[in-house]
């Protein structure tokens, strides 16, 4: 996986228990322990009231789809045999909302508020991507 | 609130060479837009004292300055991407208001067609710094899909429809034939934008606007010697800002931007309401970008603009008026845009656009939206 041309984050220190639970293909989040909202993505004082007394927690991974897009054009060369790819933004149970790609899913059954759950894919040594596949109907 | 309602006025306006420019770098398009918008307003490079710059490279009012040799009074290189300009001219108001220089220049260019065709491409989004770029960029999260993003969002709560964001496009381009500087002139039709290639679903290439190389300049000075030159003032009446984000991701809910309130500003600073606007330049990277300007703007209410539009509302002859250059859809578009929806306002007002002059142009209004739907900014022109 060395070839892996696509961007990769360059990890710092409020970000790095993100990717590290990541790896370990697991989802955790920032949750502020005074007013109680999850945020993403991942900073050291909270968005919303300006605290810094901060937990991480394990999140269950569901969400649904707020919107989403077939990208038929690659936005960097590296792209290019993906193409086309599902661009989305997730809404999770927790209230927060990420970037990601929808996978194991056909094109044309996209739809907003569709379920997802989150699946990791392993792009290199270092960095596992949470991504989203709609979830399996029981 | 302080009000800079006739405070200064905006004199001279130019655009440089546009379109295809491969033999020009970005600095000699800046120098010639310039030097035109002086030779338009009837000043000196002598006469400016304020200098406003935005551009893709780094630290732009010094870059400018010394290729220029102006050694500015004022300076603000405010970036918030294409919305950069209509800042600009807030600042510059404000800063000759409060005294504390004459002549503002705001300048912009970029040769983003010759670029790509040379083979630069920014490879330092490869390795996003940035926490907003780390959550975004590695999805292969961009400009087009961000917006494809808040248009696929608008039609699901609204049922806005293709054909509909089309009708802009169409538009764009009727007033794009009349103006002889506009890159694609001829006619297309709405089955064409929708039969164009998908780029990112539900945007078509037709739904999307021109790469070009293309420069622009305006000199805004106070109120005292605007009087005096050689064309009619443009007044500045009012004028507003925001933003609400970076990445499309942050965006707190993708059918609403800061229109709302950097339009709300503009329209309070003007005294103005949308029923005054005789004129709308708004910004047009996307069809979807103008749809929700329409919206956030107070030109007709959330979640109708895709029927605002509908039947060409907004071409020549239409009873709304709107990007009467041909816009960045049709007209030039180097990247960011908002300076050209100003040089087109100002001569709208002056009445010197010929065969698309909008008759009887007294109030026109300009809205820039930059990055991902990212920042709004809003300027009311109108003349004596
Ligand atoms: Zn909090």
């Amino acid at each position: 996986m060395v070839d892996y041309k696509k961007p990769l984050p360059a990890i710092h220190e409020e970000t790095r228990p993100f990717w590290e639970k990541a790896k370990k293909h697991e989802l955790w989040l920032q949750k502020c322990r005074d007013c109680g909202k999850f945020r993403f993505y991942p900073r050291s004082i909270c968005p919303n009231c300006f605290s810094y007394n901060t937990e991480w927690s394990r999140v269950s991974g569901r969400g649904k789809i707020y919107s989403f897009t077939v990208s038929n054009r690659p936005p960097l060369q590296a792209f290019q045999k993906d193409v086309p790819y599902c661009l989305a933004l997730v809404d999770l149970e927790e209230g927060v909302r990420m970037m990601t790609n929808i996978v194991e899913c056909q094109w044309e059954d996209l739809k907003i508020d569709m379920p997802v759950e989150v699946v990791f894919e392993d792009v290199t040594p270092l960095i596992s991507l949470p991504k989203f596949r709609p979830t399996p109907v029981i | 609130m302080g009000t800079l309602t006739k405070k200064a006025a905006i004199v001279g306006v130019a655009e440089s060479d546009c379109g295809i420019v491969p033999d020009k770098s970005q600095m000699e398009l800046i120098a010639q837009a310039t030097s035109r918008a002086l030779n338009d307003a009837g000043l000196k490079k002598s006469d400016i004292d304020g200098l406003c710059c935005s551009g893709i490279f780094g630290l732009a009012t010094m870059e400018v300055g010394e290729y220029l040799n102006i050694q500015p009074r004022f300076t603000d290189a405010t970036h918030a991407g294409g919305a950069s300009f209509e800042m600009h001219v807030q600042h510059a108001a404000a800063a000759i208001a409060a005294g504390i220089c004459h002549t503002v220049l705001i300048c912009y260019a970029a040769t983003t067609y010759s670029d790509r065709k040379r083979g630069v491409f920014l490879t330092a989004l490869n390795e996003p710094t940035s926490s907003m770029a780390q959550f975004e960029m590695p999805y292969g999260g961009w400009l087009t899909g961000s917006y494809a993003l808040a248009a696929q969002r608008h039609m699901y709560q609204y049922g806005t429809t293709s054909e509909q964001l089309a009708e802009i496009a169409v538009a764009t381009r009727k007033w794009a034939s009349l103006n002889p500087l506009a890159m694609m002139r001829t006619p297309i039709t709405i089955a064409d934008v929708i039969h164009s290639p998908m780029i990112c679903s539900p945007l078509h290439l037709l739904d999307c606007c021109l790469v070009t190389d293309a420069g622009g300049a305006i000199i805004v000075t106070s109120a005292e010697r605007a009087r005096n030159l050689r064309h009619p003032p443009a007044w500045i009446l009012g004028c507003g800002e925001s933003h609400s984000h970076m990445g499309i991701s942050s965006m707190p809910d993708l059918t609403c931007t800061s229109a709302k309130i950097s339009g709300e500003a503009a329209f309070k600073m003007a005294g103005l309401t949308a029923k005054d606007i005789d004129v709308a330049e708004l910004y047009d990277c996307f069809t979807i970008t103008v749809l929700l300007q329409l919206e956030d703007l107070g030109f007709c209410r959330k979640g109708e603009g895709g029927f605002f539009v509908t039947g060409q509302t907004t071409a020549p002859g239409g009873k709304f008026p709107m990007n009467t250059n041909g816009g960045g859809l049709s007209f030039t578009h180097s990247g960011m845009y908002g300076i050209f929806l100003l040089i087109e306002a100002v001569r709208q007002l002056r009445g010197t656009c010929g065969e698309r002059q909008v008759p009887g142009a007294r109030v026109v209004l300009c809205n820039g939206i930059g990055v991902a739907l990212s920042s709004s900014s809003t300027v009311i022109l109108g003349r004596d």
